[in-house]
């Protein structure tokens, strides 16, 4: 977490945040957690659509292993509701660790692949596994890309 | 001149629990440097609810009747150990005290988790994300009036369902997520709002609400029996049931409180668990979502076909996370953001007819006026909460059915209480977003208060309406 912040630091001192971009939820399965793939048009300038779809289906996937309701879940749903789920208070949860896990890939997706594009993915869990959002920034020095713009709230008027 | 101004600010009208000490003279129109206690994000969250142990326990500001609920658990329980328990410890088993102990642990753990866990409560949209739905929503422009509800279709499982947007929480719902207007979020899987728990039901909570009045069934349906017994026990040989009644007088509350409560619990477990085989809640079950009542052919897309499946998929699916972060600290630039603004704006509102002050101030008013914080706690100081979302009808009527009575039919009456009692800080917070709303008219917060749904008027009386006809927008 140190050395995204540090990027984000980075970013924010020699960079002006430009827009956002916000992945939405696919809800075709179900309300199981799943952000579309689809490739936002402000991207295109800045990130392969196949690294950018990656990541998207990798955080897919954990979600899905998260929210898997097998075996091992129906096991442990039982001996919670016999402890009158008492081990909630004790023990960390199979979803907890999974989003750990997650926390950790996109901090890693961020340093090695979008810091150095000018990008930062916000892990969806900090917007309510609602959307993943992204940062794009833009230097301070050049000027704007077709994808900025200066005002990042409120332009409704475009 | 500037001094004076400052010095006057009231201390009431700052939001913030501790209040920051009073500015010294002539420093104000820079930021404080002062360093401040961080603030953890429970203390800012913009839903009516409240918050004990430094944030770890969550429950809804009106405590609804959860105090009643407690207090008949352990009256009841405690009558029959005091008195039934010894007498049929002597005639019977002495396992009867050790059954009653466990169900009666049971039903208070079960009950004090669904009360104080966080339902499944959505946090609000951020400006950049309320800003980004707005764009891709065709707007007329007019702002005058309400818009049109906005709807979003999606296709599940081969089945049309419609999200609907919310207007308190800037964002289009989640399915089977909907808005309740007694705390004022949006809860994922909303059921209903519970007063005799005093907390909403969601995805978070539903286990625990549903183990707590499946064994409370157990144990209401267990005192009935052993106090039946231990009734009948003591007026044989001819004595009697009014010398059984004398001999114990506590065995007659018990009765009256277990005879009346027996069924409706029984019958409210009965439909839980109906709801729980075919994957409802009892929100789509009021409003029939699913039941084709609009003459489609509708199935419910989220039902996986299995009644054993669909249980364990409720109750044994893995615990999904909170998405609120009651404990988390606030970034510090917001913080202090907040910070000087809470300073600022009350002075700019209490002097503003003195050119001196609004001058200085503007410019910082008008950076605040776009900090998230300030925006996402502006909405709640609005009227419009006690109309927010159609759905809130289904929510407040949510057991309905005359066999369930005591289950949840209370919470209409506690909504009246909605626009009464708001305490200090929201009265402080709305008072600032309508002052700042003078200076700095922004549209995407000045939504009319308006109900434009005709449920809005039928939904206070109409407690027994099935949801069909209730809300024609469905």
């Amino acid at each position: 977490m140190a050395t995204e912040f540090h990027n984000l630091q980075e970013l924010r001192h020699s960079a002006s945040l430009a827009n956002k971009v916000f992945i939405q939820r696919d809800y075709s399965e179900g309300t199981t957690c799943k952000f579309q793939t689809k490739f936002p048009s402000e991207l295109e300038s800045r990130i392969e659509r196949t690294l950018f779809e990656d990541t998207v289906k990798t955080l897919n996937n954990y979600y899905a292993e998260a929210e898997k309701i097998g075996g091992q879940s129906y096991l442990e749903g039982c001996l919670a509701c016999a402890t009158a789920y008492l081990i909630f208070l004790c023990m960390e949860t199979r979803y907890e660790k999974v989003l750990k896990k997650i926390a950790k890939y996109i901090q890693e997706q961020n340093e090695k692949i979008y810091a150095p594009r000018g990008l930062l993915i916000t892990d969806p869990i900090e917007r309510g596994m609602r959307v993943i959002e992204i940062s794009i920034y833009e230097d301070r020095g050049s000027s704007g890309s077709s994808s900025g713009s200066s005002s990042v709230s409120g332009s409704t008027a475009r | 001149m500037k001094n004076c101004e400052y010095q006057q600010i009231d201390p009431q009208a700052l939001p913030t629990p501790t209040p920051t000490p009073p500015p010294h003279h002539g420093n104000d129109t820079e930021k404080k440097k002062e360093p401040r206690r961080p603030r953890r994000k429970w203390e800012v969250f913009p839903g009516k609810n409240r918050f004990y142990c430094n944030g770890r326990i969550i429950v809804a500001r009106q405590s609804g009747v959860l105090p009643l609920t407690l207090g008949l658990i352990l009256v009841t329980s405690g009558l029959f150990f005091i008195f039934d328990c010894p007498f049929l410890v002597k005639h019977l088993t002495s396992c009867i005290p050790v059954i009653g102990g466990v169900l009666f642990v049971f039903v208070l753990i079960t009950l004090l988790q669904t009360s104080f866990t966080d339902p499944g409560i959505l946090p609000r949209a951020t400006p950049d994300e309320a800003a980004d739905i707005e764009k891709q929503i065709d707007n007329t422009g007019n702002t005058s009036y309400r818009p049109p509800p906005r709807t979003k279709e999606v296709l599940i499982n081969q089945q049309v369902v419609k999200l609907k947007y919310c207007f308190t929480c800037k964002m289009f719902r989640p399915p089977r997520t909907s808005h309740c207007s007694l705390c004022d979020n949006c809860v994922e899987r909303f059921d209903h709002h519970c007063p005799w728990v005093g907390n909403c039901v969601g995805k978070r909570n539903y286990r625990f609400f549903y183990t707590f009045i499946v064994s409370l069934s157990f144990l209401t349906a267990f005192i009935f029996g052993c106090v039946t017994t231990h009734l009948a026990l003591r007026a044989q040989g001819g004595k009697g049931l009014v010398f059984a009644l004398q001999e114990s007088p506590g065995s007659a509350v018990e009765l009256v409180i277990c005879f009346f409560s027996v069924w409706s619990i029984l019958g409210l477990s009965g439909f839980h668990t109906y709801l729980v085989a075919s994957n409802l809640t009892t929100n789509e079950d009021i409003k029939g979502s699913w039941s084709g009542k609009s003459g489609e052919d509708v199935t419910n897309p989220y039902s996986h076909k299995n009644i054993f499946i669909n249980c364990c998929s409720v109750l044994c699916a893995p615990m999904p996370p909170s998405l609120i972060d009651r404990r988390g600290f606030l970034p510090a630039d917001e913080s202090a953001q907040t910070g000087s603004a809470d300073i600022e704006l009350p002075t700019l509102a209490a002097k503003s007819e003195i050119n001196v002050c609004t001058q200085g101030t503007k410019g910082l008013l008008e950076s605040a006026a776009l900090s998230p914080l300030l925006s996402t706690s502006c909405p709640q100081g609005k009227p419009q909460n006690a109309h927010s979302c159609p759905e809130t009808s289904p929510a407040l009527n949510s057991d309905p059915t005359s066999e369930f009575s005591k289950g949840c039919r209370g919470n209409h009456t506690s909504s009246s209480h909605d626009d009464t009692s708001r305490p200090r800080h929201t009265k402080a917070r709305s008072k600032k977003c309508r002052r700042e709303a003078l200076h700095i008219p922004n549209p995407a917060f000045d939504v009319p208060v308006s109900p434009t749904s005709p449920d809005a008027a039928p939904d206070s009386k109409a407690r027994s309406h099935k949801g069909g006809s209730l809300t024609p927008l469905h």
